[in-house]
């Protein structure tokens, strides 16, 4: 069973003739026996968050821009939707050039060059062993699932996937990164040259290029002032069970044109990630993070503004948001005759505003070169050939397809395909004999309903898809009523069992006999002879209060197409 | 044979160090450890096999040998200074287990009891580990090199860490933080560098071998400036997890022993894929014994024209020319080969390994471990003020310079072109051994052994030091340095053997061969012995 998935070539010759392809034979691996850190720490010290002293503060220079923001209206902004006038405004002058750059953690259970766990601990510094803390001596071993799951994710953002792809360092001192240098890769990355196209508008935004890297400790700044700010923070303490978490970067293109497009683009991006299982992408716990940079640019002229780089955006709401505010802010910089300065700034949610976060002081140099501790990568084209197979479907050829086979609209096809969940559930109801339309109605309808009041997800549901072909063939063939469905949907779903045995047991079989229902029309038609003399007289409305009633008085087990047919006999006669 | 405690009184060098170091050496132990001496000298020159042999059989232990070595420690590293640290405790605990299981009928491996010395920038489990820097002062590895625990498992007695250039940077060993080494054939000279303390140590039978690491001649020069045999593996042959990098894709460990012979065991022992280094290679690991036996006749030896140019001292050439005579005595055809690009070997190196070096270093930041400024106000004063006081002249001078070549701007035109050179070298060598040659020969330094404080201060002189020993690191190869001889004024001269890659016994048969036709490596320094008297 042994596989070939990854080989390596050693990196310290260019000449084959030393060291050729070697290729690694482990099983799924090509990690042949990796050394478990035996848990002893590398020091007592690194139990407890690693202290040190001052962080180095961002510099805060002059909120430039904001100085001139109580100038015509675009002072403290209000909420406001992708379409305010000032940036209607802005966007007839200006074209904004919009590049997208994602950081998402790889859900592998080990880190990208170490053994140690990614889980999530609340202990500092306990997911920790000398590789991922930068101890003396102690090498990267390139985690093979990284490279796969990275491999995959290039493949659905349609990406050339490199055979042959190299690591480098990227030197930068940051207390955060504990050899001083991330291991990335920078001249030739996984995968290149890919696609993403937004469905409501069918625009396609480039993928520049898609490669791996490794996250960094995260940082504790204490002993803020009142202000809380950075700046004031006396020490810092320092975790890293993130350190090593492996990550890919996902550049775009400049193609994206508005906040709105930006939101498209980021929430696809995502949908695909998680379709193929890289991540689950959450915002909210850092499993995704979106960095946006902005620059703007009279319309017809072809030279790029200044760039600005928005950083720690939580929600593609303030992707959106603080685009749309960068494009005014940077219009009414631009409109004063004033330039833009290159810097990073910061989404401030309760302000609705972008902030400086610091000022970019020329280019930094990170002196990429070879990463020597790690071989090339050479991926064997079977490997690539049979992860290119386990590819699933993806969200907009589903799309496409609910539409053309199941003739959905594509607002359902959309929303039926927006997670895996959803989509397998569906797709699993249609299997076992559902009706596609049907289907959808009840699955973006009640059952999500009751989901959404328990607050639960659809992978708890009770209800299989099988069982939901069940009720929905009992609707089809007349044996239940669809009011009598709706009344089991919510046992159903938390509770679960078969439809059809249940409305045996509890009798909720549509009566179609038209002798019993005219006893039970008669009787309605009997007990109201206000609504009847009324009806008589001309308000034939009245007669849906006659179904109702009439139906209501079977339980809701009245055939509605016989009452109806009774009802019309009996008033009308 | 009963020498009086006194050198270890006047000699507060050493001691002095030892003391100041946490959980060393203490006189104590000395003391304890001196009752049980034995002879010194008997084991050093017989093959550690043999010795390995009669602990099997009980005829000695593996804590008389290690009395040994320590009662040689105690009466010679006063006047060398090859060890940083010596866990007394620890050796005879390890000792003893090894002297349990025999007892016990279990076998504790190859290397039985025998005493291994390890060079400081090879981490040791639950033993300092400097690399000879203020920046490490202190620190203790949380695990072992995978080197080092293939020893530890083979049955050796891992004795201390032994002395070098900062970092490995430097070809002399004057350039540690905490000692100067000196050469036990001339206490004025240097050992050699960067492995100094372990060659040293092995010379004057402080230990039975050593590890070293090599990233530019650092296991051979040392090894031929002391008279003994350094061996430098294939890049990959042995695991380099563990070892504190300097210039990653340059760097190997290997041993520093008697003999060729010894060196193979060591080998067999250590070499071969480890998960923790995916640029260990996974090719087989040769019966390194199989390749002992027998002579040199069929194989063809190509003595490289540069290396024998004007600069080269006469003794030196001289000393390799009459070693490659033996070697044609021993039946192989000797020729000369031309590697064009020897010229340009060390600039390129050079360039290469400070580019490493500034990335590898960078991570002695004081944040983690090791020595952190205490009053700085902000973590860049805190990274600028750790590594001022951290690292020495020498490592900051690398540092800066691999930055420099680094930096967008010039990186085409220092390290991609060193890359190219690189590659040019390799390729030189590769038509040397397509042509049917099995093996290059060289010196393995210009000179013996020079001056203390000679080179010091001309750090380009001493750079130029390493042309022979550079282009086995760059192009990944095996090389052995061989004693060959002695200058008039007792100097060891030693004569280098460079393989195919992944062709390590090859060398070592060459090595094994040669020294069984002749007795440069039964060479003892006699110049600590007459200190070691004077001092008495
Ligand atoms: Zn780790």
């Amino acid at each position: 069973m042994a596989r070939q998935v990854v080989a390596f070539v050693n990196p310290a010759f260019v000449s084959p003739f030393l060291r050729g392809t070697s290729s690694l034979s482990a099983a799924g691996s090509f990690i042949v026996s990796r050394h478990i850190y035996d848990g002893t720490t590398p020091s007592s010290a690194a139990r407890r968050c690693v202290h040190m002293s001052t962080t180095q503060a961002p510099q805060k220079k002059a909120n430039q821009g904001r100085s001139k923001k109580s100038r015509g209206g675009s002072g403290k902004r209000e909420k406001k939707s992708s379409t305010s006038p000032g940036l209607l405004r802005a966007l007839q002058t200006y074209e904004p050039i919009i590049g997208m750059e994602m950081h998402v953690q790889l859900a592998t259970k080990t880190k990208a060059y170490c053994n140690c766990s990614t889980k999530p601990v609340r202990t500092p510094n306990t997911n920790i062993c000398p590789v991922c803390m930068g101890h003396p001596g102690a090498l990267p071993v390139v985690n093979s699932k990284v490279v796969e799951l990275a491999a995959k994710a290039g493949m659905a953002l349609g990406c050339t996937i490199a055979q042959y792809s190299r690591f480098d360092r990227k030197n930068y001192y940051y207390v955060d990164t504990p050899k001083n240098y991330q291991i990335t890769q920078d001249m030739n990355p996984i995968a290149q040259k890919g696609s993403l196209q937004l469905a409501s508008s069918g625009k396609k935004v480039g993928i520049t290029r898609l490669h791996m890297e490794e996250d960094s400790a995260k940082m504790q700044h204490e002993g803020a002032g009142a202000a809380g700010r950075l700046t004031d923070s006396t020490h810092s303490l320092v975790d890293f069970n993130r350190s090593g978490i492996p990550l890919i970067e996902i550049v775009s293109e400049p193609d994206i044109s508005n906040g709105s497009e930006a939101a498209e683009y980021g929430q696809e991006l995502q949908r695909i990630l998680r379709y193929v299982g890289t991540s689950d992408c959450n915002m909210q716990d850092g499993s995704l993070r979106c960095d946006v940079n902005i620059s703007i640019r009279p319309r017809g002229t072809t030279n790029f503004g200044t760039k600005v780089e928005l950083k720690n955006l939580n929600s593609f709401a303030s992707v959106q948001k603080s685009i749309d505010f960068e494009i005014e802010r940077q219009a009414n910089i631009l409109d004063d005759g004033d330039a833009v300065q290159m810097e990073t700034r910061t989404w401030d949610e309760k302000a609705n505003e972008t902030k400086t976060m610091r000022v970019k002081e020329g280019a930094s140099d990170y002196r990429y070169f070879p990463e020597p501790d790690i071989p090339p990568l050479q991926i064997a084209r079977e490997t690539l050939e049979k992860w290119r197979k386990d590819m699933p479907e993806l969200p907009s050829q589903k799309r496409e397809r609910y539409q053309a086979e199941f003739s959905l609209s594509s607002y359902d096809a959309f929303l039926l395909s927006d997670d895996v969940t959803t989509a397998q559930y569906f797709e699993d109801s249609i299997e076992a004999g559902a009706d596609p339309k049907q289907a959808a109605n009840w699955i973006m309808g009640d059952i999500t309903k009751v989901l959404k009041n328990e607050k639960i997800g659809l992978r708890l549901c009770k209800l299989t898809p099988k069982n939901l072909a069940n009720m929905i063939s009992l609707i089809d063939n007349g044996i239940i009523s669809g009011k009598i469905a709706k009344d089991l949907i919510q046992e159903l779903v938390l509770k679960g069992g078969v439809p059809s045995e249940i409305v045996d047991e509890r009798d909720l079989k549509l009566i179609s006999d038209p002798e019993v229902i005219r006893e039970i029309v008669a009787k309605v038609i009997e007990e109201n002879p206000k609504e009847l003399s009324a009806y008589k007289d001309g308000k034939s409305r009245l007669f849906g209060f006659f179904v109702g009633k009439s139906l209501a008085a079977s339980g809701g087990k009245g055939d509605p197409v016989t009452t109806n047919n009774v009802l019309k006999e009996l008033l009308d006669d | 044979m009963s020498m009086p405690i006194t050198c270890f009184v006047t000699s507060t060098n050493s001691i002095s160090r030892f003391l100041s170091r946490p959980s060393l050496i203490s006189r104590q132990k000395l003391r304890c450890c001196r009752s049980l001496r034995t002879t010194p000298r008997s084991s050093a020159s017989r093959p550690i096999n043999e010795i390995v042999q009669s602990i099997r059989s009980r005829e000695t232990s593996a804590s008389r040998l290690l009395d040994g070595a320590l009662s040689r420690i105690e009466e010679i590293d006063p006047h060398v200074n090859a060890y940083l640290s010596v866990d007394v405790e620890d050796a005879q605990s390890q000792a003893r287990r090894i002297d349990e299981q025999i007892a016990r009928g279990k076998d504790p491996g190859p290397l039985a009891g025998i005493p291994i010395s390890i060079k400081d920038n090879i981490s040791t489990k639950g033993q300092p580990t400097t690399a000879a820097s203020r920046i490490l002062d202190g620190f203790t590895p949380a695990y072992n090199a995978t080197a080092v625990q293939r020893l530890i498992d083979s049955g050796a007695v891992i004795l201390g860490k032994t002395n070098l250039d900062e970092f490995g940077m430097g070809g002399s060993t004057e350039y540690s933080a905490f000692t100067e080494t000196r050469n036990p054939w001339d206490l004025s000279r240097v050992p050699g560098g960067s492995s100094g303390g372990s060659a040293a140590a092995v010379a004057t039978g402080m230990c039975m071998a050593a590890l070293g690491t090599d990233t530019g001649g650092s296991i051979r020069q040392p090894a031929s400036f002391c008279g003994i045999t350094g061996f430098k593996p294939s890049y990959g042959r042995i695991s380099r997890h563990g070892l504190l990098a300097y210039a990653s894709s340059l760097d190997t460990i290997g041993p520093l022993c008697r003999s060729a012979e010894d060196a193979a065991l060591l080998m067999q022992v250590m070499a071969g894929a480890d998960g923790m280094d995916s640029t260990a290679s996974k090719s087989p690991v040769p019966t390194f014994s199989a390749y002992l036996e027998g002579d040199l006749s069929g194989l063809r030896f190509g003595v490289v024209e540069e290396s024998l140019a004007s600069e080269v001292d006469t003794e030196v050439s001289n000393a390799v020319q009459n070693a490659t005579d033996v070697l044609k005595s021993l039946g192989a055809d000797v020729q000369t080969v031309s590697l064009p690009f020897l010229s340009h070997v060390t600039a390129a190196y050079y360039v290469i390994a400070y580019s490493e070096a500034s990335a590898n270093l960078a991570r002695y930041d004081g944040v983690r471990y090791g020595t952190r400024a205490v009053d700085a106000q902000n973590s860049s004063d805190m990274y600028a003020q750790s590594r001022a006081a951290g690292f020495g002249g020498e490592v900051k001078r690398r540092l800066m310079a691999g930055t420099y070549a680094l930096s967008s701007g010039y990186y085409d035109a220092y390290y991609l072109k060193a890359q190219r050179v690189r590659a040019a070298l390799t390729n030189d060598i590769k038509k040397a051994f397509a042509a049917g040659f099995d093996a290059l020969i060289t010196p393995v330094a210009a000179t013996p052994a020079f001056k203390l404080g000679e080179k010091l201060h001309d750090p380009v002189l001493m750079m130029l030091g390493d042309t022979f020993t550079i282009p086995a690191n760059l192009s990944g190869l095996p090389a052995v340095s061989l004693p060959c001889g002695k200058t008039e004024s007792n100097l060891p001269i030693g004569f280098q053997v460079i393989g195919e890659y992944m062709k390590d016994e090859v060398v070592l048969k060459i090595g094994h061969a040669y020294q069984q036709a002749t007795l440069y490596h039964e060479m003892v320094p006699r110049a600590v012995e007459a200190s070691v008297a004077l001092s008495v």
